[in-house]
């Protein structure tokens, strides 16, 4: 067995390539999954937060709702459904942090982040599947109990057409991509900055005003409102609930999802190039 | 062709200090000053040097991860910062320091991941598996999440996930750092087991000698970038002006005794350390301090390999 048949010499087959590849994504995406199944107390904690901040929120918006009725297109049922998805979306898409970029910054500290190198996978892809198998847990998970308690303490709207389940599901999909291309650009902004904590807190700050999650952007005023409701946050929040809410349905819900689908695709393709220039940064300048 | 050739090989950094308020110096530090050397398949290879010597700076630019400012680099016939990926397939990594394995999982996980990560052939890699399960005793860790694994037992399970794609070449960083004696004979005769039986080249950098006298035909010591000894253990000595130690019980405590040829070194009340030259006899130090003193009882220490070292680092520093 003297290093017998290196994995060089291998003829390249482009089909074997992509399922051995994807084998490789699936694989570390079972791991995340698992990885934060073996932290129940976290998990339980999370969830008791996600409740009792979704408690609060639904009063507080029962009664701003009840002093002006059909505020932002949305009546008291809606408005309060509105607030219980957004708990449920909150930890899935990791809006408020939380995902694969804490992961990534602890490597950055320790100098892990090296290792990533030495491995022959795609950076970008390998977090992207970690990335998405923990949303998979946490969606189960932590998203479920928010809307259980929701349903039990509040009136709440649930979709009245079956099919409104499977649009919802696919746009949180696509939520989770546009959420991890944005926290993506973020982290690597720790190869230059050695520390991305800095720029994380204000982009948190921004992903939870304009993602929607504390106020509807259907409030928003003017050209704000305008703005706010296509640029990449509202993917995150908004978009999916009004699916849930059912404001957009048949082929009406290929606007929301296309603009889902179009940030998704820009923010991987922007956080392909600049992990060119991060790797090439690091390979000649020194980590 | 070696299987790893360095052909005046540099790297430099620039290191921006504050100079003043507003203004900034930048100096150039030159962490690899032209290195040339070839390691043959097969060779077990020591790659020492003090703190800040260039080790890791070769051990980065030879995995690919940092491009050389000038000088040409091979390893497995590719240029490691061009190829990296490539190359990263045919290399196993060990930090001391680090891990590749996935924390709260099962240490099996982690080979699961290898496997899929560098593609291993199903029959493969079980065979690689039991192998490294077998001399490495994972048997029972196979289930264990590794960060209920002792440091030992973590670093058993890096080399094995290292190792499970056959890489032609295995750098090791500080491979026994912190572990105990039972478990730093374990990685190394493990890694004995890989030099020898599979032919995998292996290149060390370590401050454990021990691991060098007992796995590497070959050292190489380098400092400031540049190697200063390339050669077998036992040259060392040679080159590194070795001394030999005497040690004297006289019948009661002196002042520092004077004898041709030694000097003394260290002082307890009647016991005297005299230092001499290897290459010298002890006889006729023996017989001059016998002659002029009350000499109750002697013996020779052999020089230890740290110490050689020691000052061989202490001379560079100075040279």
């Amino acid at each position: 067995m003297l290093n017998a048949a290196p994995a060089e010499t291998r003829p390249p087959d482009p089909r074997a390539d992509l399922t051995a590849s994807l084998g490789l994504y699936a694989s570390v995406a079972r791991g995340a999954f698992r990885r934060y199944s073996t932290y129940r107390a976290a998990t339980l904690a999370g969830t008791v937060t996600n409740t009792v901040f979704g408690c609060i929120l639904a009063y507080t918006f029962v009664a701003l709702w009840r002093a002006r009725p059909d505020l932002g297109g949305y009546d008291l049922d809606q408005a309060v459904t509105f607030i219980w998805v957004c708990q449920a979306l909150m930890p899935t898409t990791a809006i408020f942090g939380g995902g694969f970029e804490n992961d990534v910054q602890t490597r950055f500290r320790s100098g892990d982040i090296a290792v990533d190198l030495y491995r022959p996978v795609d950076f970008q892809g390998w977090w992207l599947a970690s990335d998405l198998g923990r949303a998979g847990y946490h969606l189960l998970v932590r998203g479920g109990a928010p809307l259980l308690a929701g349903s039990l303490l509040f009136h709440f709207r649930l979709p009245e057409r079956p099919l409104t389940w499977l649009v919802f599901l696919l746009s949180v999909l696509l939520a989770e991509v546009v959420s991890f291309g944005l926290r993506f650009l973020v982290a690597l902004t720790g190869f230059w900055l050695h520390d991305s904590d800095g720029v994380r807190s204000v982009t948190l700050v921004v992903a939870m005003f304009l993602s929607g999650m504390l106020l509807p952007l259907t409030l928003f005023p003017g050209w704000l409102g305008e703005l706010a409701r296509v640029l990449p946050w509202a993917a995150l929040a908004q978009v999916p609930a009004d699916l849930f809410l059912e404001h957009a349905t048949g082929p009406a819900v290929l606007g929301p999802l296309g603009l889902q689908l179009g940030w998704a695709a820009a923010l991987i393709g922007a956080g392909r190039g600049v992990q060119a220039l991060a790797t090439r940064k690091v390979v000649v300048q020194g980590g | 062709m070696a299987l790893i050739e360095l052909r005046d090989v540099r790297r430099t950094f620039t290191v921006r200090a504050r100079a003043g308020r507003f203004s900034r110096t930048k100096r150039e530090v030159r962490a690899v000053d032209g290195l040339s050397f070839d390691v043959e398949a097969g060779e077990c290879v020591g790659y020492i040097g003090p703190n800040g010597a260039g080790k890791s700076t070769t051990i980065k630019m030879l995995t690919g991860i940092l491009v050389p400012s000038s000088g040409r680099l091979r390893v497995a016939g590719v240029d490691p910062a061009r190829e990296r990926v490539a190359l990263a397939r045919r290399i196993g990594v060990v930090f001391g320091q680090r891990t590749t394995l996935w924390w709260d999982l099962p240490l099996r996980d982690s080979f699961e991941l290898a496997r899929r990560i560098y593609r291993i052939p199903d029959h493969r890699y079980r065979e690689n598996l039991d192998r490294c399960v077998e001399l490495l005793d994972l048997g029972e860790l196979l289930d264990t999440p590794v960060r209920q694994l002792s440091l030992g037992q973590r670093m058993r399970g890096d080399l094995a996930a290292a190792l499970l794609h056959d890489p032609r070449v295995l750098y090791l960083d500080e491979p026994t750092i912190g572990l105990d004696v039972v478990s730093k004979g374990k990685v190394r005769e493990f890694l004995r087991e890989v030099n020898r039986d599979r032919g995998t080249t292996v290149l060390l950098t370590t401050h454990d000698l021990t691991d060098i006298e007992q796995l590497c035909d070959r050292v190489m010591v380098i400092d400031h970038g540049r190697v200063v000894y390339d050669g077998g253990l036992d040259g060392l000595h040679a080159t590194g002006r070795s001394e030999r130690t005497l040690v004297v019980d006289l019948a009661e405590a002196r002042p520092p005794i004077e004898v041709a040829g030694a000097r003394v070194v260290k002082v307890e009340g009647p016991r005297q350390w005299l230092a001499f030259p290897s290459r010298q006899s002890a006889a006729p130090i023996v017989s001059a301090v016998a002659e002029r003193y009350p000499l109750v009882d002697l013996s020779v220490r052999e020089p230890a390999i740290e110490d050689v070292i020691a000052r061989m680092y202490a001379e560079v520093a100075i040279g």
